[in-house]
């Protein structure tokens, strides 16, 4: 049964409802169990939990060392194309957006790398927008194997393929796949992804499905929150990352908890997400799913980086450019996917990890 | 006295704690924490080897005069695990090799079958081989034939700091296996690795423990003490428990007129 199935069991479930009858003596009770139902990890999502955040980020930071000890892998982003043939009305890359739109060469893909591989960087994510001709399945393994020569582990952040186009980048060299349902509430999908191959709820919801079948090593998925209300939206990204590490063990599964950033186009969300959320989401699936990879990128602020790392932050991205081929740029050539909020350079960061207790780490896998 | 010894894979070790690196603050522990455990061997992945890195690679905070043992971290099949021990043998210049092969990403448990056959291969290219694995007989016995200098069973799943949970199945590793048995994974006190040492077990390998307490110089030689206590004990001989008091023998004593 694919996730797309498998979620079907909640349509129509009335979430403020059950967020209304839940009591604190209820939130109590789930903090302290050791294993999770999803209606438990629904409970922790809800507004009532807030009242416990403490206990929730006590026992998050808790498991988190346990399985991970206190280390925090740093990795950074290259987008080497805003081509996109989608129109996503939040996205800077949207078609609607008359932005200046651009493809890296390979000798400018190689710049990048050394720059970005001179800050001591040694995982890369490769993205690009959805053009499957001006980014190639052809063209993106040639990235994948030059970002090899610099870089111990490639993740690929690209429009989603079919199985053997996975396969394809995978024996080019990429190592995971990220990849954002953006909405798991199938009517606004449709509203927001009205043109272009995104339009296929289904095929983007199962696109983590068909890289597991491929053999990526890490599954890494996500809502963009603020296009839809809080608890659901993380209630579905939280069971999504469950159903894969049971379905796909090889795997090592991840989330992210990106929030809409100010982007060309100018969308305002539907949902202020707040600081408190983002904490609140990353002790709940810390809670609900103790042995999984929590990303926070350089949308979020240094300061709410900085005070999360003890609450279960096993990567962090830095000193990254959403701008094509930002890296080997002076100014401003391109407009980035979103603005960042955090222009800490590696060295900070990595200041950064160690004041808070936590050893900063740059190398974690190896080419073979 | 005779000293009591380690032995296994060519090592000769007055130490019976081995000492993970993988979850640490800060590097700058590691020589304290030897030093505290007395550890004699530290077991690093080959995944955080890091030559370009001089300032943080994990190598140069170990001091000389302890092994290293290369671990095949992130391995998912035998092959895998080959290919990363052959890369640990050219970087770190040893022969040991711990073989971690991991399939299942929610509990970490290893994978018996692709171990063997990695032991089997490193084995018969002069690789002493330490497989971390699920007490199971079957498996420690293809792992002996495959030509493995120890196991390693788990006591409980990496990380959970559960204690002894397959104590029986570990038991039966110790009596029959034919090899050094190294507790690896899941001891989280020192009255875990004391417990293990005094079944028998040849060493004790911890991580989770020291690396996450409070005060991980302070956990190393508590981990020390347990050790040596429990070794100790096991050298003695553990008296047997009775489930009654034997002030007496009431059933046999007319044989000797009472």
């Amino acid at each position: 049964m694919s996730f797309y199935d498998f979620k079907k069991q909640y349509d129509g479930f009335d979430f403020k409802n059950f967020c209304r009858n839940l009591s604190d003596l209820e939130i109590v009770k789930i903090i302290n169990k050791e294993n999770l139902s999803e209606t438990d990890f629904l409970a922790l999502l809800s507004p009532k939990a807030l009242n416990r955040i403490e206990d929730m980020a006590q026992k998050a930071s808790a498991i988190s060392t346990k399985h991970f000890g206190k280390s925090v892998l740093l990795y950074a982003p290259l987008y080497v194309s805003n081509f996109c043939i989608n129109n996503c009305v939040y996205c800077g890359f949207s078609t609607a957006n008359a932005i200046k739109r651009e493809v890296l060469n390979f000798k400018e893909i190689e710049d990048n790398c050394k720059i970005v591989s001179g800050y001591g960087i040694r995982h890369i994510l490769l993205v690009c927008g959805e053009s499957p001709v001006k980014t190639s399945l052809e063209y993106l393994q040639e990235c994948i194997k030059i970002l090899r020569k610099y870089f111990d582990c490639v993740d690929i952040e690209i429009y989603p393929l079919e199985e053997s186009g996975y396969e394809q980048l995978r024996e080019a060299g990429a190592d995971g796949l990220a990849v954002y349902q953006e909405t798991y509430d199938e009517d606004l999908y449709k509203i927001l992804h009205t043109k272009g191959a995104k339009t296929n709820y289904r095929y983007r919801i199962e696109t983590c499905e068909r890289a597991g079948r491929a053999g990526y090593r890490s599954l890494n998925v996500g809502a963009l929150l603020g296009l839809n209300d809080f608890v659901s939206e993380m209630f579905f990204a939280g069971l999504h990352a469950k159903y894969l590490q049971k379905n796909f063990p090889q795997s090592e599964i991840g989330i992210s908890f990106p929030r809409l950033r100010p982007a060309a186009g100018g969308y305002e969300p539907k949902t202020i997400i707040s600081d408190k959320h983002i904490i609140q989401a990353i002790c709940a699936v810390r809670l609900f799913i103790n042995r999984i990879n929590v990303s926070v990128s350089t949308r979020e602020s240094n300061a709410l980086r900085k005070n999360a790392i003890p609450l279960g932050i096993t990567r962090l991205s830095a000193a990254s450019s959403t701008q094509v081929g930002g890296y080997a740029k002076s100014g401003k050539d391109s407009d980035g996917q979103f603005k960042i909020n955090d222009g800490a350079s590696v060295e900070d960061v990595k200041k950064m990890i160690y004041e808070k207790g936590y050893q900063p780490i740059m190398k974690d896998w190896l080419s073979f | 006295m005779e000293k009591d010894l380690l032995t296994a894979g060519g090592l000769n070790l007055e130490s019976r704690i081995f000492i993970g690196s993988g979850k640490f603050p800060d590097n700058s522990l590691i020589p304290e924490i030897i030093k505290a455990a007395g550890a004699q061997v530290i077991t690093v992945a080959v995944r955080r080897f890091d030559f370009d890195n001089p300032k943080e690679n994990i190598l140069n905070f170990i001091p000389q005069n302890v092994k290293i043992m290369p671990n095949t971290s992130g391995a998912r099949n035998a092959a895998e695990a080959v290919k990363i021990a052959r890369i640990a043998k050219a970087a770190a210049q040893t022969d040991l090799i711990k073989i971690e092969i991991i399939n299942d990403n929610k509990y970490l448990l290893p994978d018996n079958y692709e171990t063997a056959k990695a032991c089997e291969i490193l084995a018969k290219e002069g690789f002493k081989v330490f497989p971390y694995m699920n007490a199971d007989l079957y498996a420690a016995r293809d792992m002996k034939n495959a030509g493995a200098a120890a196991v390693m069973p788990l006591a409980a799943p990496i990380g959970t700091n559960k204690g002894l949970q397959t104590k029986e199945m570990i038991r039966i590793l110790i009596e029959e296996a034919g090899l050094p048995v190294i507790v690896d994974a899941g001891i989280g006190r020192p009255s875990d690795a004391c417990a293990c040492m005094e079944m028998g077990c040849e060493a004790v390998m911890i991580n989770t423990a020291i690396s996450t307490s409070a005060d991980p110089v302070l956990m190393a030689k508590a981990f020390a003490f347990a050790v040596k206590a429990g070794r100790n004990a096991y050298a003695a001989g553990i008296g047997e428990k009775s489930e009654t008091a034997r002030a007496s023998s009431p059933l046999t004593g007319f044989l000797n007129g009472d």
